[in-house]
């Protein structure tokens, strides 16, 4: 699968060439932002194809994360359009953009810690369920249902994990690997076409690494959707994605497969530093 | 225009009041991130200790206001080490709900030890006032003394946070205790002393507040210590510059509703004024806005 | 049954239900044997609206997670325009538990509606900032509703703000007149009403929590950015704790207003306010059973320390101080841990000695 071959398309963006027929699920024109007079992120571009596994990788205080949150209209852009599934997401809050189908981990984990396992997975349900605020006190038929449904449906996502059975577990006090696993479950729960990983190795031994990334080819299969992640372990960017885009000071310096990222001299300068001449 | 005049002066004389409180109130806060309801208790307690000495033992006022200070000091310092200090880490929710435990106690410890009727505060600020426009406007002395003290108090206290060494290690514990304890900085003594400054500041309120509404009793302090904790946040919670210019504003906006509008609501109007102005300005007019980091 | 009763949270709902039934049976029975003292009966309907207006805030404090310093103005809010509603009703619903029932809906849907109102600038700051506004309109409420005067006639009701300029027609009598409140009010307020307005509001918690709606409020306490990064909206489900809490707070006032012989705005400040977040706080946040304990526990207290007097609420306040010392700080958690140690190792038969 990375011996994906990239083609050009029309708009002068690469796409992995099982998704050249359809449209990309997400296109980033000329993105940026400024915090103050400082520039974060400048004329970034990207596309991504409808089951394509992303990599997104620089140095430290690239702007990897602030690209995550200008996709999910954490921040709003200074410059640029997003296009999510073709639509454009100006002016779009987080919520807008979730129900566009685009989902994310976090860095720093973030879960509802003092609720189950389950529970967490049923709030990435939330807008998939339809019962009202009254139904739910009432305790009309309704509840009932779509109640049991999500219960199934969540022990069906946890299942992908193997952790069906910590769904009565508090979420904070899961272990740290599992928290992380738990966020990508409640990320797949919205349904999401477009799914960002925000370094989900870190803090991971290189057993549990290797797991992750046969689960994030899994999910790719399963769902048919786009994964975009970010990532300092290289060997799971190298191995599990198809297009790497890298980015430093802001800006994409280069994209393209990994064995075209491996001998982009400009990555390499930007990840070892200027090679001295002479 | 003169009785607009008149109002203004008043209106800066009680605002001067409510910053000086407010000071209390904003330090503690942004030291150790805690509302402080029991503030306003320490102020009545400054009055009272100020009250008796000048009344029941004859000594002249300046020694009063040094004594009310100097209880104040100690009482500040005692509650923040024997009820604040244990709850470092525990919830802001439990921390709150000990101050408003104390304000209870000192509520009802001063009534059992003075009794609950009220006390007339003797007017010993009643010196010469000042007469403009040929006597129009006459500003009592009190509201010179208030207006006076309150400069001083600002002035003193910028000096104090931005040249003195327990000032910036003050400024940095609000910063960031953890960074500044590396430092070597003492966070516990850095707390501490500035609970004794917004208690020292408090008995100085407490006398200035007196002076000019004479009645006291053992809830005297609860009223001004809401509206002083409004005027904190009305400026910022945390900012210095802040608590003063919203003591000063809140003042202005009471009396001038007091007189434009009605005696009755006053109070309504200053809190609809806060909200309006927190809804513009979320963190308050000098507040940090502060960001969650994703 | 079974199967649900093995869900903690589950269990533990059904045995506050059964706690508050056992003890309304157990009360009334006591009533009605006459063992109980005419100042605890008295007691019973307040005990009740605290316990209601516990619950509310704790809708608000524990699930939502926003500190709110001015749940009296709802409380507030419900009292009198359940009291006046009541006084406009005597003619026309004859039986007073009807009345009591109408008047307690009047007071929800208004405070529901005030709550509303409020919210909708409220909502959209955050912590103390959050907690300072809602301390700002609790006070607000009060002014208010002081300088109000309402009165019915044949024509219906009237009413006049700041001074009383009211005329009436024929058959013509203030309701409610500004500072000195409402007089004379009819008491209908019955435990047995107060019993019922407890189960239905720990029906309406318990089934809201255990929820879709409810779980999206407490996604947004638990962590407001992952919350809306799976697609919950912030203000709308802050919203519904919201009112739903104000307006379960207006029914307890006006079960407690139709309690009293006469009501006064100034009785719903900012002191009633933090009365009852200590409730909340003692009890536990989030802790429904804790709430209802506290809120009752706590009205009897200074009923039962009345022989000490003057010392009562000084003791009340030394309580206070102390059991939030021994619950949070680290001092008395490690004191509780180690005397948790020497009582396992009892047990366990001084196996983890040395």
């Amino acid at each position: 699968m990375a011996n994906q071959k990239l083609v050009q398309i029309p708009s002068d963006t690469l796409l992995t060439e099982r998704d050249a027929d359809k449209l990309p699920i997400l296109r980033a024109l000329h993105l940026g932002i400024d915090f103050g007079g400082l520039t974060a992120v400048d004329d970034f571009n990207i596309s991504v194809g409808r089951t394509e596994i992303c990599g997104l990788i620089g140095p430290n205080g690239a702007g990897k994360t602030t690209v995550f949150n200008l996709l999910t209209k954490v921040y709003q852009p200074t410059r640029g359009t997003i296009l999510l599934d073709s639509i454009d997401t100006h002016g779009m809050n987080t919520v807008q953009a979730s129900q566009l189908g685009i989902a994310r981990t976090f860095q720093n984990i973030r879960l509802f810690n003092n609720l189950t396992v389950e529970d967490n997975i049923k709030i990435g349900l939330h807008n998939q369920m339809k019962y009202s605020m009254l139904g739910g006190i009432l305790r009309l038929p309704n509840y009932w249902i779509e109640e049991k449904e999500a219960h199934d449906k969540a022990l069906e996502l946890l299942d992908i994990f193997g952790m069906a059975n910590m769904a009565d577990v508090k979420a904070g006090s899961l272990p740290y690997g599992a928290q992380r696993r738990l966020e990508i479950v409640r990320a797949l729960a919205t349904k999401p076409k477009l799914l960002l990983l925000d370094e989900p190795a870190a803090g991971m031994n290189p057993a549990e690494t290797a797991e992750l990334m046969e689960h994030i080819r899994d999910i790719r299969d399963k769902f048919q959707i786009a994964i975009m992640l970010i990532e300092h372990d290289m060997s799971l960017v190298m191995n599990v994605c198809e297009a790497i885009a890298v980015l430093n000071y802001g800006k994409i310096i280069a994209k393209g497969t990994p064995q075209e990222i491996q001998s982009n001299p400009q990555v390499i300068e930007a990840y070892l530093g200027k090679k001295k001449e002479g | 225009m003169l009785t607009f005049l008149n109002h203004l002066i008043n209106g800066i004389s009680l605002g001067s009041v409510y910053a000086i409180i407010a000071l209390g109130y904003t330090m503690v806060y942004g030291i150790a991130k805690m509302l402080n309801f029991a503030h306003g208790d320490v102020i009545m307690v400054g009055a009272y200790v100020c009250f008796f000495a000048v009344s029941s033992f004859g000594l002249p006022p300046v020694v009063g206001v040094l004594l009310a200070m100097l209880v104040c000091t100690v009482l500040g310092m005692t509650i923040e080490r024997l009820a604040y200090k244990p709850l470092r880490q525990a919830p802001s929710l439990a921390v709150l709900i000990t101050a408003i435990g104390v304000s209870y106690f000192l509520q009802n410890g001063a009534q059992l030890l003075w009794g609950s009727n009220q006390k007339m505060f003797p007017a010993f600020l009643s010196g010469e006032g000042l007469s403009l426009f040929k006597g129009q406007i006459n500003v009592s002395s009190a509201t010179i003394v208030t207006i006076i003290a309150c400069i001083i108090i600002m002035l003193v206290l910028t000096f104090f946070t931005n040249k003195t060494k327990m000032g910036k290690a003050m400024r940095a514990c609000s910063e960031d205790k953890g960074a500044a304890q590396l430092m070597g900085i003492n966070v516990n003594t850095t707390i501490s002393m500035t609970f004794a400054i917004g208690s020292a500041l408090a008995a100085i309120a407490g006398v200035l507040l007196c002076s000019a509404y004479p009645i006291l009793m053992p809830t005297t302090g609860s009223m001004p210590g809401i509206k002083a904790f409004t005027a904190a946040v009305f400026g910022g919670i945390g900012s210095i510059p802040g608590a003063m210019l919203g003591g000063i504003l809140l003042g202005i906006i009471e009396i001038f509703a007091k007189a434009y509008i009605s005696t009755q609501v006053s109070d309504a109007v200053v809190f609809a004024v806060l909200i309006i102005v927190l809804l513009v300005k979320p963190s308050g007019l000098l507040g940090k806005q502060i960001h969650e980091k994703v | 049954m079974k199967k649900i009763l093995k869900n903690q949270a589950t269990r533990t709902n059904f045995i506050t239900y059964g706690g508050v039934i056992l003890a309304f049976i157990l009360l009334q029975g006591l009533s009605a044997a006459g063992a109980l003292s005419s100042s605890l009966k008295g007691q019973l309907v307040p005990i009740c609206a605290y316990v209601v207006m516990a619950l509310s805030l704790n809708l608000t404090v524990g699930v939502l997670g926003e500190l709110s310093l001015g749940h009296a103005g709802f409380m507030s809010i419900g009292a009198f325009s359940g009291a006046v509603a009541a006084a406009a009703m005597t003619d026309s619903i004859a039986s007073s538990p009807i009345r009591l029932a109408v008047a307690m809906i009047i007071g929800a849907a208004i405070a529901g509606v005030s709550g509303a109102l409020i919210g909708i600038p409220v909502l959209r700051l955050k912590g103390d900032y959050l907690a300072i506004v809602t301390l700002a309109f609790g006070e607000i409420i009060k002014s208010i509703i002081n300088n109000l005067y309402i009165g019915i006639d044949v024509n219906g009701l009237h009413a006049s703000f700041l001074n009383n300029t009211i005329t009436f027609g024929d058959g013509g009598r203030m309701i409610l007149s500004g500072p000195m409140g409402i007089p004379g009010i009819q008491k209908i307020s019955s435990f047995t009403g107060g019993f019922l307005l407890i189960m239905i509001t720990l029906i309406i918690i318990f089934n809201l929590v255990d929820s879709r709606a409810g779980r999206a409020i407490m996604a947004l306490r638990d962590n407001r950015i992952a919350a809306e990064s799976v697609g919950i909206p912030v203000t709308k489900y802050k919203m519904m704790a919201f009112v739903t809490s104000a307006a379960l707070a207006g029914a307890a006032g006006a079960l407690f207003s139709l309690g009293q012989n006469t009501i006064i705005a100034s009785k719903f400040d900012f002191n009633t306010s933090i009365l009852i977040l200590v409730f909340v706080v003692l009890g536990g946040q989030g802790r429904m059973w804790g709430s209802i304990v506290a809120a009752a526990a706590l009205t009897i207290l200074p009923e039962m320390l009345r022989e000490f007097a003057d010392y009562r609420m000084l003791i009340y306040a030394i309580v206070l101080i102390v059991v939030m010392l021994f619950t949070n700080s680290a001092g008395a958690k490690q004191f509780t841990a180690k005397i948790k140690g020497m009582f396992v190792r009892d047990i366990e038969g001084g196996e983890q000695n040395g």
